[in-house]
């Protein structure tokens, strides 16, 4: 892994992050709910909810599942007993451990206020959360870190380029590690001035230069013109559990250094499982397994901040109930969604279980949503990071309807 | 509209093609409109680039034979040892991947090779965008030696035809029914499907059925769009009339048929007629499907969908509205003839002002930046590794909706340093031997402004101006 060496350079530059100590200088921010760490993985591609979590008590389930069905608690490679009725897949014991601390909460049968079944535009409302999949340039943690001027909180994208989730006009940074040398301070003046006409590309640089302060990444590895790329792991978008480890970590105690950026979002491919899914073990289990120590090692960068950070994981929409003709499962609509950290009211599962026979299914194929992500959001945003019901409204337009729900944070 | 013939020559090259190389705006500069249409009505030439590939057939017939035989040892292993398993699973992926990387890294290699020295980079550039459009992501297994076979077997000789000849080359395609994952879809009906339900009556394993990724991603993404009119009920059963297009050399009952290549198996294909988008087909097999892919490429909002992709890579983010229409026009009225629609592109005098709306994806900031200072890096590892650096590998988008095209995808502080690295390190490389001011003229001409000119000149050394001229506000945007 020829990154190690820069991510642990990394890892130990961050506390510095003079940069940012910029808005009310000797002002602590500790007690203010607003400055808690709150990050928001996206899994593209639509998570099988009933893999991932399995209700291994329907009594439909077993049958529905067929040969991608989770083997029960106590089992050979049987999923990780939750309360009785729903586990936790098998690939997944780190997540289970924050569920004996009771720092994860479960929730199921969700969905965004997208019906249809397109990855696309799933992700699309997923992220601007609005309730049509255009129309909207910017996204709700962005209007998130609106809600929150002046009180010193920092948007972070982990990778290379923003998800709409946190695109806006807040300027938000993005860091993804590098293998190439940095760049002199004095080409950097140059450039400054050379974007003096051009306002993107001028705060574009200026927002690069703070988190290359953060995350001071003195590297001087081959240039991008010899070093070799076939055996390169791919980017965050592609998966690539290792690598993905080491940026959680990475991310974590940027995070969570002292004025580190607060709000941050990585996303993660790879769960369209049409075919060939797997069950305890194979493709599925391979990326669950791979999301379980991305956490778990977000949790560790996260150090003592853990227990004031909120992450929430979530996903476009979920699969169909039923097993398709190639061992997988088309798009659906219900889906699960994590919410976890130490600053979580968790070891609880959050779902108004619908059921899963056929006569239970939404338009007979798919689990019957029946908690809006919308509301956990809210929830979240309301009483994690201290948002004014006024604030969520504005973060996620036309969810009047919607209310945030209630004790998913400690207090 | 103030016609600077200089601005005109450069805008066909940065614009419509991959940037300018030496010498290139003065051979544009008397009828650059002209000199991109002849490079899409000339007849189409294998390029020397890609001599030597295997074809993707073969390729996939490779995967096939070494994930059965590394399949087979697994087992093997999990007999002698009860421990171990996962590390097992990700030695024989690796093992497999071994086998099909060297493929990979040719083809990427030769794309790159023919984007930074091509002559006909309008053409080079369309050939990316269908296989965009068409995106086969080598992030799965399966697709990792076969997503630049279908660019150069079934996209490249096809970007200047009907586009329902696109179209039906790109669907049967070994490489597009495995991304999709329709080889093993079974119609229930179908002479298998009967055979699985009486075993699975009979208390066996599992029921065979239709699997709808396919079908759904060619209605969203390949012609209607996702606002297009259709149903679930139009995209269940155009997975039915899909199910049998497959791949020869599968495993068990799949195993018939020339290894790697696309075969039709009636025996997995749902019988009887069926009805889509309200019409009704009734054709036997296979002839099913294409009739109506045929049907599908006819469509108005196939039509709408590829004019509206088409004007927002070449003309801005949001594509105005003008000449989405003049395009969707030029579709429907030559029936489907792609040359129409570049020409009317082509003749539209607002694609020609001065002023860029397109801020350059990776791959396009590394072909530009590669010619405008006319180097070639000589091993395949080297041509492909700035893709890698700055985000954009060749072939993975990492979903079928291919790489976005929005500046907003692409702008990110970071991605900027990292431009910036990778331009730094490549100026230092090349050192003193191009001479940024001179570079710029030649690939810029009269778009580049007056205050990165002063910045250039004032560059505290030859490479400085050169990384300083990469990642000016002129080369970056097009």
């Amino acid at each position: 892994m020829a990154n190690r060496r820069e991510f642990l350079k990394a890892s130990v530059r961050l506390g510095v992050a003079s940069a940012l100590a910029g808005a009310l200088p000797g002002i602590s921010f500790a007690a203010a709910p607003g400055n808690r760490p709150f990050v928001v993985v996206i899994l593209r591609g639509a998570l099988d909810g009933l893999s991932a979590v399995p209700p291994y008590s329907d009594p439909a389930y077993r049958d529905a599942r067929g040969p991608i069905a989770i083997a029960p608690p106590g089992d050979p490679r049987g999923a990780l007993d939750l309360d009785g009725f729903f586990a936790l897949h098998p690939a997944m014991p780190l997540m289970h451990e924050r569920w004996m601390a009771k720092e994860l909460l479960v929730v199921h049968a969700t969905a965004s206020a997208y019906r249809e079944r397109s990855h696309f535009d799933g992700q699309n409302v997923l992220e601007n959360g609005g309730d049509r999949p255009s129309g909207s340039a910017s996204g709700w943690l962005n209007r998130t870190l609106g809600s929150l001027a002046g009180r010193g909180v920092d948007g972070l994208a982990l990778g290379q380029n923003v998800p709409l989730i946190l695109r806006g006009p807040v300027p938000v940074g993005s860091w993804a590690p590098s293998h190439l040398p940095e760049v002199e301070p004095e080409l950097i003046a140059r450039l400054r001035d050379l974007y003096s006409n051009d306002r993107t590309l001028a705060g574009r640089l200026d927002e690069a230069s703070r988190m290359e302060t953060l995350a001071d990444d003195q590297s001087t590895m081959a240039d991008g013109m010899g070093d070799a790329p076939g055996n390169a792991k791919a980017g965050p978008r592609a998966g690539g559990a290792e690598r993905l480890k080491l940026i959680a970590e990475t991310a974590g105690r940027m995070i969570g250094a002292p004025q580190g950026p607060r709000i941050a979002v990585f996303d993660a491919g790879g769960w369209d499982t049409h075919a060939g899914e797997g069950g305890g073990e194979g493709q599925l289990a391979g990326r669950l397994g791979g999301l379980d120590q991305v956490l778990d090692a977000l949790r560790r960068g996260l150090d003592n901040e853990w227990s004031r950070t909120a992450v929430l994981v979530c996903t476009e929409f979920g699969r169909t109930v039923q097993v398709n003709g190639t061992r997988g499962t088309d798009h659906g609509t219900g889906a699960a969604a994590f919410l976890l950290g130490g600053a979580v009211r968790g070891g609880r599962i959050l779902a108004d279980w619908p059921g899963l026979s056929e006569k239970q299914r939404y338009e007979g194929r798919d689990l019957r949503p029946t908690t809006d992500l919308r509301a956990v959001a809210k929830g979240v945003l309301r009483d994690h990071l201290g948002l004014a019901d006024r604030a969520l409204v504005d973060v996620f337009p036309g969810s009047d309807a919607v209310k945030p729900v209630r004790d998913l944070i400690r207090a | 509209m103030r016609v600077d013939i200089s601005a005109q020559a450069a805008i066909a090259a940065s614009r419509f093609g991959f940037g300018a190389r030496p010498g290139e705006l003065r051979n544009l500069a008397s009828d650059p409109r002209g000199a991109l249409l002849a490079q899409v009505q000339s007849l189409y030439r294998v390029p020397a680039e890609l001599a030597g590939l295997s074809s993707g057939s073969d390729i996939l017939a490779t995967f096939l034979a070494a994930r059965a035989e590394r399949a087979a040892e697994r087992k093997a292993a999990a007999r002698n040892a009860a421990s171990g398993a996962p590390e097992e699973a990700a030695r024989v992926a690796d093992g497999v991947r071994k086998q099909i990387l060297p493929h990979y890294l040719a083809q990427a290699s030769a794309r790159t090779r023919i984007a930074v020295t091509s002559d006909a980079a309008f053409r080079e550039r369309l050939v990316h965008f269908w296989s965009n459009h068409f995106a086969v992501s080598v992030d799965k297994a399966i697709c990792l030696g076969t997503a630049g076979a279908l660019e150069n077997e079934a996209i490249r000789p096809r970007v200047n035809g009907p586009f329902v000849d696109l179209l039906l080359a790109v669907e049967t395609h070994p490489a597009m029914i495995t991304y999709l994952d329709n080889q093993r879809s079974t119609g229930p009906n179908s002479e298998l499907g009967v055979r699985a339900a009486r075993r699975f009556a009979a208390g066996g394993k599992a029921k065979l059925g239709i699997n709808e990724n396919l079908a759904r991603e060619i209605l969203e993404l390949h012609t209607l769009g996702v606002d297009g009119g259709y149903t679930q009920t139009d995209v269940t059963t155009f997975a039915a009339v899909l199910s049998g297009w497959s791949i020869g050399g599968g495993e068990g009952r799949h195993a018939d048929g020339a290894p790697g290549a696309f075969v039709f198996r009636p025996a997995l294909h749902e019988p009887g007629g069926k009805t889509i988008l309200g019409k009704r087909y009734t054709e036997d097999g296979m002839g099913q499907g294409q009739a109506v892919l045929r049907d599908l490429a006819a469509q108005p909002a196939t039509a709408q969908h590829l004019a509206t992709k088409l004007a927002r890579h070449f003309v801005a983010d949001e594509p105005p509205p003008e000449l989405v229409e003049r395009l969707t026009k030029a579709y429907l009225g030559s029936g489907g003839q792609l040359t129409a629609v570049y020409a009317a592109l082509v003749s539209w005098d607002g694609a020609w002002r001065p002023e860029p709306h397109k801020f350059k994806q990776p791959h396009e900031f590394v072909y530009s930046a590669l010619r405008s200072l006319d180097v070639l890096p000589v091993d395949a590892k080297a041509l492909i590794a700035p893709f890698e650096t700055l985000g954009q590998r060749h072939w993975s988008p990492g979903s079928p909706a291919g790489w976005p095209d929005r500046q907003a995808d692409w702008d990110g502080a970071d991605a900027l340093m990292k431009r910036i690295e990778w331009s730094v390190a490549l100026a230092d490389r090349i050192g003193d031997s191009r001479p940024a001011l001179g570079t710029a003229d030649a690939s810029l001409g009269s778009l580049l402004s007056s205050h990165t000119r002063k910045a250039l000149e004032s560059a505290a050394s030859g490479s400085q101006a050169v990384a300083l001229l990469l990642m000016s506000p002129e080369f970056q945007r097009r």
